[in-house]
């Protein structure tokens, strides 16, 4: 039991983050024809370890005074955002390359599939337990 | 819930988009009207797009909007017509400035954009119906 609920919260915690990178992503392409906008995204990796360890929530986390307190604090880490390496320099200064940005949406959204798919298995696995009788 | 921001960015793109792609319709309609509201040749309008936070959105997330409308400050197209009424002395009639390849790649342009950003909506709009089909 201990076990499925850690692994959920791990999951949790990276389905939060494909979806608030999404949403960087969904304004990149969003901006593709402002002026001056640089296209914007966050390393996954680094995220997610810095999500786990707790430090992404910034002073927002609740303060315990027992361990039998809830924990508090949202899934939903924000991430630090980085700006993308120019590829093609463009005359507005603008630096969204849209095949760039194409590729990681559909890159990511296949990635939040993949965690909502492991979620609902875990779930699958717990009610498999739980009906088992006799 | 972040993704639900997605449908704001995109939305606000497209709006954006399509005010563009409005201009560019009055540019290509008025591509001939040498005499326009002020009594003067028309003149292209252009629009200009800025990134703008949207509310309750993270850092990352931004929206589109069109900050202002342009007027294309290059000189009007003269041509030689003595027979029109609106010729000047020397004969020659002032026309629009309107480039028409230029509005025409910049209407490609503004599509090619909007189509984009639907397939940004759908694609959000997938994973949420993923996310609700957890468990199932």
């Amino acid at each position: 039991m201990q076990s499925i609920a850690a692994s959920l919260d791990s999951l949790r915690t990276a389905i939060g983050l494909r979806a608030e990178r999404h949403q960087v992503l969904a304004a990149n392409i969003a901006n593709a024809d402002t002026p001056n906008y640089k296209a914007r995204d966050f390393d996954f990796r680094s995220a997610m370890a810095q999500a786990m360890s707790g430090r992404g929530l910034g002073d927002l986390t609740l303060s315990r005074s027992s361990d039998r307190h809830l924990e508090g604090g949202s899934a939903a880490a924000s991430a630090p955002l980085a700006y993308r390496k120019e590829t093609q320099s463009a005359v507005d200064g603008n630096t969204v390359d849209m095949d760039v940005e194409r590729a990681q949406m559909a890159e990511n959204a296949l990635q939040y599939d993949i965690l909502a798919r492991l979620v609902g298995d875990r779930l699958q696995g717990l009610k498999a337990a739980l009906s088992t009788q006799s | 819930m972040s993704l639900f921001n997605v449908f704001h960015i995109s939305s606000s793109a497209m709006t954006a988009q399509s005010m563009r792609l409005n201009a560019v319709a009055s540019n290509l309609a008025n591509a001939d009207s040498i005499v326009s509201s002020d009594g003067r040749p028309y003149r292209a309008k252009q629009v200009v797009f800025e990134a703008v936070p949207v509310a309750g959105g993270s850092d990352g997330a931004r929206g589109v909007r069109v900050r202002q409308v342009v007027e294309d400050a290059s000189p009007p197209r003269m041509v030689y017509d003595p027979k029109n009424p609106a010729a000047d002395e020397k004969g020659y009639v002032a026309f629009p400035n309107v480039n028409v390849v230029e509005e025409m790649t910049n209407m490609i342009s503004a599509s090619r954009s909007y189509q984009s950003n639907v397939e940004v909506m759908n694609t959000a709009k997938n994973m949420m119906m993923r996310t609700l089909q957890i468990g199932q």
